[in-house]
């Protein structure tokens, strides 16, 4: 008798794991930088390609990475929100302008505003293959210590600020004292 | 990670596979017929990341054309395929791979054909054994 | 207001299937005839209704009606007539009315052809066959009703998919859920024999038929996804092992395996129980099929747009229909116990052998399909399971599965001396490593190990599939004329095996596929072909713009043909999109494909060159027919039969296959 409840049993074990994966989101990708050091880079910058902007340019500070394009739809998205983030000088965000057209992408920050400290130009996109990108816009949270907290993909909102950064941030300082006003 | 931003990914997605159906890679053949086989059988085993129901030789999207030159340079740079592997899932996870690794995960998964197996030889043993041993002119009917 | 009443009809079509889901059960349980006697005109009556509705809906899309929202996504009025027509089963609302529909219709097929069953268990399958009805349509009109308006009315449609707008479309989604939704029949007879705490060998002959006429509807529908994959899709491959295929793939093994079961049962009376959890594992991975397509929780290149909520209503949906079966299963199964005897070298043995490698095999794929899930529902990440896996691991149980096949063929029930079978097999052993072996190398002058075992295990198949009629056929004495209809339908059906083995294997082995960037006037030489690119010009298609390219494709200098490939741009969606030309033969395809345009009037082209990849497709076709001629046998329309007829048509030669 007790065999022929096997497929029965079977079934519950499946349906439990259904259960769960409607809840899950199966396209999204983890990154397996979280927890490691940010990877190293050295790229010209998109306004003045005579300076550059690398990894080294971010050591020492809390900040933001944000890997933007004027061909990506929800980077324009929330760029607004960005801007905020910038002027209320909460945390410095650099920016990584992926496989864009120069000229187009400095038009598109001098007309909306660039609330980057700078902007990497990665034209080929080989920096951004090493950042493990693969959606813009995604959004790197770097630790004091040069690590990556945390990534984001999609437009980043006030909500994803508090609910999702933040908590990092604070668990971030606590172990390295950080400078400046980043815990708003 | 929002719907939101998983539908923006498929839409464009999508966009791309309404579109040229799939990518032919414009550059010209490797050199050597060995690495220009490695070469198809890799690309051929690397996920898209972004059409996520193609791998990156037949997917359109320009991540896939970039994947693909990383690759390219990488085998004419004498790299194995190994360490051509471990560079992507160093930067994707295991996720970018269609043949899953061999590790603590995924035991189970390589190690099922051998159970099953295992286990499917000894029901037939048995149910031999049991028929085996009943008369053979039983049966309903016949 | 036409929209409406299409609603209203499966409205009208729900309540009938919950008359023909509750009274003929009850009627069945009390004895009570006038309950039972309610299950055919409920049947026929939700199916009159359900197919108003379905040809509501057909009419709203020749009608160009974009007040309706599905048709306003899915259509557009410059689409040509056919594909108005399958652009109604071309996304999530639309196909589930015609999964309804196609049930409905199975319904009413066993409705009509079951009135020499008794009416208790007529009645009970018919009951059964209601309870899935009424799931799946209460989950359409409260989740996805296809009649839903759109306010205000679009002026034009979104147009349908280009991918889509082939006459692949028009065939493949009616023929595989034919096959799908027909595993319900069976379901409802295993489902059925339960509550009667009963099955006879007569059950199995009843339930035979029907199980493979689904298989029949199932192997088809297949293969034209898989041939539609392959020439639209152009990158030259036939199965990709997506979630979706896989889904479609694991109950067509389970149903080969519940064929095969069933004829032990029929003959026997033993396997009662592995027959009836074969039939309900059969329809339960359909059910599990529809559940992956809508719900999102796979990646797949044909899921339909899903949400969570119509997830886990077809969750629940088919954790109560596979559940309660299974449930009853766990209660009464043990009483179907039969006592049988046989020897390990008899066909009841190689016939259980075959089935365990098939279960083996389907499970190897739920598993494989199914872990990403796993592992990422545990926290443990995301990892990916494609092609390289499912081809490694399906040909451990399928290979020794191909081996055993021809053997059981020619097996005698209960025992088989092994020198019998030995001297029976002694040729298409002979014959199959002759030609298994030279074949490859002869024409291509190279092979793996792999190659050469494919190819012998092909040709071995065949060879074992045709040996009787090729005897018989050799002694001229007429007996070829005295082989039953069933037993052509066996052969033939592994005969389509074999060459399918054989496609599978020429192919994988011998293919050349290449990208390269050319330009008019170049010429280039692939697989002993010549190839030269002539020119392009534009032309003007219904609803498309294209650039078309001319290339002639000769051998040893001769011109075989000029293929024409063409990159389309389609008007409204302004989507480009491209259709290979194929040069198709029996022995190979030559394919070529326009890529992108490179300036100066250069394209990247994908060139293939596929051996033996129609046989693919003529092997699945091949066993479809087998199909088809064992279940028009003539012992399956008789009526009110007591006793099985076969035991009367033995021959006395050997094999008697059925």
């Amino acid at each position: 008798m007790s065999r022929y409840l096997i497929p029965l049993m079977i079934l519950g074990v499946l349906a439990i794991f259904f259960a769960r994966g409607l809840t899950l989101n199966p396209g999204y990708v983890p990154s397996p930088l979280i927890g490691k050091e940010a990877p190293s880079f050295k790229l010209p910058r998109l306004k003045d390609p005579s300076l550059t902007l690398g990894s080294e340019d971010m050591l020492g500070k809390l900040s933001l990475l944000n890997v933007w394009a004027t061909w990506c739809v929800g980077c324009r998205q929330e760029h607004q929100y960005l801007n905020e983030l910038a002027q209320n000088n909460v945390i410095p965000i650099y920016g990584l302008n992926w496989k864009d057209d120069r000229v187009a992408a400095v038009n598109w920050l001098n007309t909306l505003g660039d609330p980057y400290v700078a902007s990497a130009f990665d034209g080929d996109g080989r920096v951004a293959i090493d950042w493990g990108v693969y959606g813009a816009p995604e959004t790197f949270l770097i630790g004091q210590d040069g690590s990556v907290i945390y990534k984001h993909i999609a437009p980043l909102t006030n909500e994803i600020w508090e609910m999702e950064f933040l908590p990092l941030i604070q668990k971030h300082c606590q172990k390295f004292s950080c400078s400046s006003g980043d815990l708003e | 990670m929002t719907y939101r931003s998983n539908f923006l990914i498929m839409i464009s997605c999508a966009a791309l596979m309404t579109s040229i159906v799939w990518a032919i890679d414009a550059e010209p053949e490797l050199e050597s017929p060995t690495l220009q086989a490695r070469y198809r059988l890799l690309i051929n085993e690397i996920r898209c990341l972004v059409c996520q129901n193609q791998s990156i030789a037949d997917s359109n999207a320009p991540l896939a054309s970039d994947l693909r030159r990383e690759v390219r340079e990488m085998i004419t740079g004498g790299s194995t395929d190994k360490e051509i592997t471990t560079f992507l899932v160093a930067r994707y996870g295991d996720f970018v791979l269609y043949r899953p690794p061999f590790n603590a995960r995924t035991w189970v998964l390589w190690g099922a054909p051998l159970l099953f197996l295992g286990v499917g030889f000894l029901v037939f043993v048995r149910i031999l054994r049991v028929r085996g041993n009943q008369p053979i002119d039983e049966g309903e009917g016949m | 207001m036409i929209p409406e009443l299409g609603q209203l009809s499966l409205v009208l079509a729900l309540c009938l299937a919950t008359v023909q889901a509750t009274l003929p059960l009850l009627g069945a349980a009390q004895g009570r005839a006038d309950l039972m006697a309610l299950a055919r005109p409920a049947a026929a009556g939700q199916f009159v209704f359900v197919i108003a509705a379905f040809l509501i809906l057909v009419q709203a899309f020749l009608v160009n009606d974009f007040s309706v929202l599905y048709v306003a996504t899915n259509s557009n009025s410059a689409l040509p007539v056919a594909y108005k027509v399958a652009a109604v089963w071309s996304a999530h609302e639309g196909s589930l009315l015609l999964w309804i529909a196609i049930l409905s219709g199975w319904t009413f097929a066993v409705a009509a052809g079951s009135r020499h069953l008794p009416d208790v268990f007529a009645s009970r399958v018919l009951g059964v066959l209601g309870i899935v009805s009424v799931g799946v349509m209460l989950f359409t009109l409260l989740t996805s009703n296809p009649f839903a308006r759109l306010q205000p009315a679009a002026f034009e449609g979104n147009d349908l998919n280009p991918l889509l707008q082939d006459p692949a479309l028009v065939m493949h989604p009616p023929i595989l859920y034919a096959g799908y939704v027909g595993l319900a029949v069976p379901f409802g007879f295993a489902v059925a024999a339960l509550l009667s705490a009963q099955l006879s060998q007569e059950w199995a002959r009843w339930t035979r038929p029907w199980t493979i006429g689904a298989w029949i509807f199932l192997t088809i529908g297949i293969a034209l996804g898989s041939w539609w994959a392959y020439y639209e899709l152009g990158w030259g491959g036939w199965w990709f092992w997506d979630p979706v295929e896989n889904a479609s793939f694991m109950p067509w093994l389970a149903a080969t395996a519940l064929i095969h079961s069933l004829a032990v049962t029929e003959r026997r009376g033993i396997f009662k129980s592995w027959t009836l959890l074969l039939a309900i594992t059969a329809f339960s991975l359909s059910l599990l099929g529809t559940f992956l397509v809508r719900s999102g929780i796979l990646i797949s290149v044909h899921a339909f747009a899903s949400d969570p909520a119509r997830g886990l209503f077809i969750l629940v949906l088919l954790s109560v229909i596979s559940g309660g079966a299974l449930i009853l299963y766990a209660i009464r199964a043990h009483r179907m116990n039969q006592d049988g005897g046989f020897q390990p070298l008899s066909r009841e043995s190689f016939l259980l052998l075959n089935n365990i490698l098939l279960m083996l095999a389907a499970g190897l794929i739920l598993i494989g399909t199914l872990y990403p899930l796993f592992v990422d529902a545990l926290g443990m990440g995301k990892l990916s399971v494609g092609p390289p896996y499912f081809n490694l691991v399906f040909l451990l149980p399928t290979l020794p599965l191909v081996f055993l096949m021809g053997v059981g063929m020619h097996s005698f029930w209960r025992t088989m001396p092994k020198s019998v079978l030995v001297k029976r097999l002694k040729i298409p052993i002979i014959l199959a490593l002759l030609f298994g072996i030279s074949f490859p190398l002869a024409v291509f002058g190279r092979a793996t190990i792999l190659t050469l075992v494919g190819c012998v295990a092909g040709m071995w198949v065949v060879a074992a599939a045709m040996l009787e009629p090729a005897q018989r056929l050799i002694k001229g004495d007429g007996s070829i004329l005295k082989i039953r209809r069933s037993q052509w339908g066996m052969m033939v059906a592994h005969l389509g095996v074999g060459i399918f083995i054989l496609g599978v294997t020429v192919t994988s082995s011998y293919s050349i596929e290449t990208d390269q960037a050319r330009a008019p006037g170049d010429s280039w030489e692939l697989a002993g072909y010549q190839f030269v690119f002539r020119s392009t010009r534009d032309v003007i298609g219904p609803n498309y713009q294209a650039v078309e390219g001319e290339f002639e494709v000769r051998k040893d200098g001769r011109l075989l043909t000029v293929l024409t490939p063409q990159k389309r741009v389609y008007r409204v969606q302004q989507s480009p999109m491209t259709e290979a030309a194929i040069q198709s033969g029996l022995r190979q395809d030559i394919f070529i494909a326009l890529g992108d345009s490179l300036g100066g009037g250069a394209w990247s082209l994908r060139v293939q060159y596929k051996p033996l990849i129609r046989f693919i497709w003529l092997g699945a076709l091949i066993m479809a027919l087998g199909g088809i001629l064992a279940a028009s046998d003539i012992r399956y329309r008789r009526q009110k039969q007591n006793q099985s007829q076969s035991s009367h048509d033995i021959d006395g030669s050997v094999a008697e296959i059925i």
